[in-house]
């Protein structure tokens, strides 16, 4: 199946606010969304319902593959050195410790594999949840402001993720205030709607 | 499959309890406890033999509040339910690997305690043996009743003390029927201490996994 990820007349309501209504959207396989909008608009809520994190008010959300997530949280245990903090995800992901490894290299982590994830900086933090949602495999992306704290060599390393994540056949949706100047991207404003 | 992610959970929780030395904190309180009490009652050693059981039991159940608040808010704040979550886990089992790693690591070190902690209130090597065998039934019980109410109350910042409402009231059956084992007249007590601890065993993942759905939204 080369649909990956689809919301079917989709409305969300938070506290008794509704953010957005009757919303289609659909990722195939080697797309990404780019989701747009001011604060409060409901993008990470949107992400946390294509997570399944979040039950919507009305219509349907259907996923087809696993999915990674990555929001505000980085879920890395603080006293773990950095790499044994991750190899926790990967065993519970059921790949091995190459792959960690490999997403380390590819946000440029593995300096940092033996300081404990406390010591890191925002940023780093960041680029280490980014690992692990490289080292998962699974073929749908969420990422929630993937770029916040990020330098601009870490954004570079962020957009060439994305790039090999589509060619190999990922999907990816991302909610982010700034334009990460990767190429052929679809965009979705939320916060237009009446 | 399936064993290996569980398993890596349920060693996490472990080395977490172990590694931050918070493990220790309800059993240093519970030899507080025992230490305070023969002061507290005086020097007569009948009075302390006759009452310590009951005692250790009390004690017992206080220290077992304790961790309450580390049993799943930080794992709520630091985002790992959620990812826990995405990758598919049901929180049913969350909340059972949670409940097994700390009956462990808080049901151990507490029947180790509780030696020195009997000597302390005067009990004989039998009645020792009865509160050991009753609390190893308890324990369960107690691990389950906490991360319960850890769940339930872990969307609040400082949730010990309603955890700790929450808990008392649903332990009293495993300390009625606990204690009621040191009587020599309460023969049945220890079968019903054991059905106790089981019904609550096993409703605990089952409610703790219902909170923590209701968590997310």
């Amino acid at each position: 199946m080369s649909q990956l990820l689809r919301f079917d007349q989709v409305s969300c309501v938070r506290g008794d606010r509704l953010l957005f209504r009757a919303l289609d959207l659909c990722l195939s396989r080697g797309d990404a969304l780019w989701l747009r909008g001011p604060n409060g608009t409901g993008k990470s809520s949107l992400i946390r319902m294509a997570a399944g994190l979040l039950r919507p008010f009305r219509g349907t959300v259907s996923r087809h593959e696993r999915c990674a997530l990555i929001d505000e949280a980085a879920a890395l245990d603080a006293e773990l050195p950095l790499r044994a903090a991750l190899n926790i995800w990967g065993r519970i992901d059921g790949i091995d410790g190459t792959a960690t490894i490999a997403a380390m290299e590819a946000m440029a982590l593995s300096a940092l594999s033996d300081v404990p994830v406390a010591m890191l900086s925002t940023g780093q933090r960041k680029r280490a949840a980014m690992a692990r949602v490289i080292a998962s495999g699974a073929p749908i992306w969420l990422l929630d402001e993937p770029a916040n704290g990020l330098d601009s060599a870490s954004i570079a390393l962020l957009v060439a993720a994305i790039h090999a994540h589509r060619q190999g056949g990922g999907a990816i949706l991302l909610a982010s205030h700034v334009d990460l100047g990767a190429d052929d991207v679809r965009q979705l404003h939320l916060g237009d709607q009446p | 499959m399936i064993m290996i992610p569980s398993m890596t959970l349920f060693w996490r929780d472990l080395r977490r309890a172990w590694g931050s030395g918070a493990m220790w904190l309800p059993i240093v309180f519970f030899m507080l406890v025992a230490t305070a009490f023969p002061f507290g009652v005086g020097p007569d050693g009948q009075l302390l033999s006759r009452t310590g059981g009951g005692m250790l039991w009390v004690a017992a159940l206080l220290a077992s509040l304790m961790p309450i608040d580390r049993l799943i808010r930080p794992d709520k704040e630091s985002g790992v339910l959620d990812q826990l979550a995405v990758r598919g886990f049901a929180d049913e089992s969350i909340a059972a690997i949670k409940i097994a790693a700390h009956a462990i690591s808080f049901g151990l070190p507490l029947l180790i305690a509780l030696l020195p902690a009997s000597v302390l209130l005067a009990q004989d090597g039998a009645r020792l043996g009865l509160v050991a065998l009753g609390l190893s039934i308890a324990i369960p019980a107690l691990a389950s009743l906490a991360v319960m109410s850890a769940a339930l109350t872990a969307h609040m910042k400082s949730n010990s003390a309603l955890g700790g409402l929450l808990l008392l009231p649903l332990a009293i059956p495993l300390l009625i029927f606990g204690a009621g084992m040191l009587d020599p007249a309460g023969r049945g007590a220890i079968k019903l201490l054991m059905a106790t601890s089981l019904l609550l065993t096993v409703i605990g993942p089952f409610a703790a996994g219902a909170a923590l759905r209701a968590l997310r939204e």
